[in-house]
């Protein structure tokens, strides 16, 4: 008698692999080869993963059409099995994957598109925590502005893409009918944060994002600042970080 | 009637291990699953439910609105965790990390039932998201029994364990799955979830009897019932199988065989599960208000102070 352990790595093995077969193991109802019976467990298996990433990546199914994502889900889903059974988790490495899935390749933003989706999901889920006001801030004097380090609220995230993602995000996401966007209009930076109960997704302007990763490892506004470039549009930038909620605490 | 069993036949008094606790218990009454997308209309309208059930893998993100309105339902209903992660049958040992996030969606929720499959779902290769069976023989059975009483000592309470809906069985199973569960609910002290719809899937899959498997059933142990919808399909030699599919409207030979179990069982909570192809509220509710109608009509005296409170 083969121990549980053998048992299940051979039936997983036949789920993971249509030519490896359960058998002997198993038996349908009168002892024949439940060929179509095995089918419902590999079938729920793949169709409940592949439906676990769709609920994380909506704008991505919604852009290329669902049988061409549950198609390209599904050979995820073939490389990589959830590591736990907490499904809010699994789907980080989709994004990723698409890069190198070359079916998906006459669409080059694409993955940048799904990092979106994946911000938003994670914003969604992500910990409470407090945003300041504008109010709040101008209790700071503006001379001691550069020096005050900030902490960020628990769901925010900052995307940087060669590509006009955000905009074709927004279009797939929010619009009844998808406007088209012009591919040569150059990148687009994204900050995504939840500062109450709906996650809201933000433009920032370029070098927003990296401004942004510098304040997150604990750099100075000015500091932060200074690392983007002359060009860098401070103001804007704090205005949206303000507006979105993306600030919890300062401090000197 | 042991003193624990004439308890759980009152209605008023709810049931279940945690009868004693803080947490309000789980009523004897028709509860339904809770889904996003009824959220909304459960904290709006606060519908006649007795309970909600939740699977609590759908919780253990850090925050956000799925925490804030699960708190919300949980102020005005009593709420149970039905699992759908621990990989209880899994010859792996359990995840330890899974079982600490259970532990802490208990303390902060404080369900008043908690209960898991008899099943696996996990292997070295990941996690399958799907209830997979398991051969039933005396080493199975210790092995499972041992998962149990570890997860019941980590959460600190007992659990209820449920019998699966099965496509196909294994060569080297001895014991009847009715068999197998009572062994384990008297070994570990676990009580039991019996899922009617899974008990005539598995019936029409594996060519027995639904009414034989509810009357071999140890409804000593039971304490709460699932119902819910299959699809009916056929398999490679034109026999009937059944999919466990809980898309659908809870079928007529569910509802006979829900009537049969509570005749047997006494008055217990009866869950309505609907969990893809989400319909709209008013057709759960409809669902839920099935259920309790056949609760009363097979125990008019467990019932008559509610309804005259009415």
């Amino acid at each position: 008698m083969p121990t549980l352990a053998e048992t299940q790595a051979r039936f997983v093995a036949a789920l993971r692999n249509r030519d490896t077969a359960p058998l002997p193991l198993v038996l349908g109802r009168d002892g024949e080869i439940p060929a179509l019976r095995f089918d419902v467990y590999r079938n729920n298996v793949h169709v409940s993963l592949v439906n676990a990433i769709a609920a994380a990546y909506p704008t991505v199914e919604r852009l290329v059409g669902p049988d061409f994502f549950r198609g390209m889900a599904r050979v995820f889903v073939g490389e990589a099995l959830p590591q736990t059974p907490v499904l809010l988790d699994y789907g980080a490495g989709f994004p990723a994957f698409i890069e190198r899935f070359s079916p998906a390749s006459t669409l080059p933003y694409l993955a940048d598109v799904a990092r979106i989706d994946w911000a938003w999901h994670r914003a969604y889920h992500a910990a409470e925590g407090q945003s300041l006001t504008p109010r709040d801030l101008s209790a700071v004097p503006a001379e001691h502005l550069g020096g005050a380090r900030f902490t960020l609220h628990p769901s925010v995230q900052a995307l940087a893409s060669p590509w006009p993602s955000l905009s074709i995000w927004r279009t797939n996401r929010h619009d009844d009918e998808v406007r088209s966007v012009n591919l040569r209009a150059g990148g687009e930076e994204t900050l995504v944060s939840r500062p109450g109960h709906e996650v809201g997704v933000w433009h920032l302007p370029n070098g927003g994002s990296r401004f942004l990763h510098r304040l997150l490892a604990g750099e100075t506004l000015s500091d932060a600042a200074g690392a983007t470039g002359a060009e860098f549009d401070l103001v804007t930038t704090l205005q949206t970080l303000l507006t979105s909620g993306a600030i919890a605490h300062y401090r000197f | 009637m042991t003193a624990q069993a004439e308890a759980r036949r009152d209605p008023t008094r709810g049931v279940g291990p945690s009868g004693a606790r803080a947490e309000p218990p789980i009523p004897a009454s028709a509860g339904v699953g809770l889904k996003p997308a009824h959220y909304r209309d459960i904290l709006e309208a606060r519908p006649p439910v007795g309970w909600f059930e939740v699977h609590p893998e759908n919780y253990m993100g850090a925050g956000g609105p799925p925490h804030r309105y699960l708190e919300a339902v949980r102020e005005r209903y009593p709420l149970s965790l039905h699992g759908v992660g621990l990989s209880i049958g899994g010859a792996q040992p359990l995840d330890t990390a899974h079982l600490e996030r259970l532990a802490a969606l208990v303390r902060r929720y404080q369900p008043g039932l908690f209960s898991e499959h008899l099943a696996w779902s996990t292997h070295t290769t990941g996690f399958l998201n799907d209830l997979l069976p398991l051969p039933y023989n005396e080493s199975t059975l210790a092995h499972v029994a041992r998962h149990v009483s570890q997860v019941q000592e980590c959460l600190g309470r007992t659990m209820l364990l449920e019998n699966p809906a099965t496509y196909l069985r294994f060569q080297d199973s001895s014991i009847a799955e009715t068999e197998f569960l009572e062994e384990l609910a008297s070994r570990t002290g676990c009580g039991l979830l019996l899922d009617v719809n899974n008990a005539y899937v598995s019936a029409v899959n594996h060519g027995f009897d639904a009414a034989d498997y509810l009357d071999r059933f140890p409804m000593e142990f039971v304490q709460e019932i699932h119902v819910a919808g299959h699809v009916r399909r056929l398999d490679d030699l034109d026999q009937p199988l059944l999919i466990d599919s809980h898309d659908t409207p809870v079928p007529d030979p569910v509802w006979i065989l829900l009537e049969r179990a509570l005749k047997q069982c006494g008055p217990q909570p009866v869950l309505v599960e609907w969990d893809s192809d989400i319909p709209e509220w008013a057709v759960l509710m409809g669902q839920a208000e099935r259920a309790q109608h056949t609760l009363e009509r097979c125990h008019p005296a467990a019932y008559r102070h509610h309804a005259n409170a009415c």
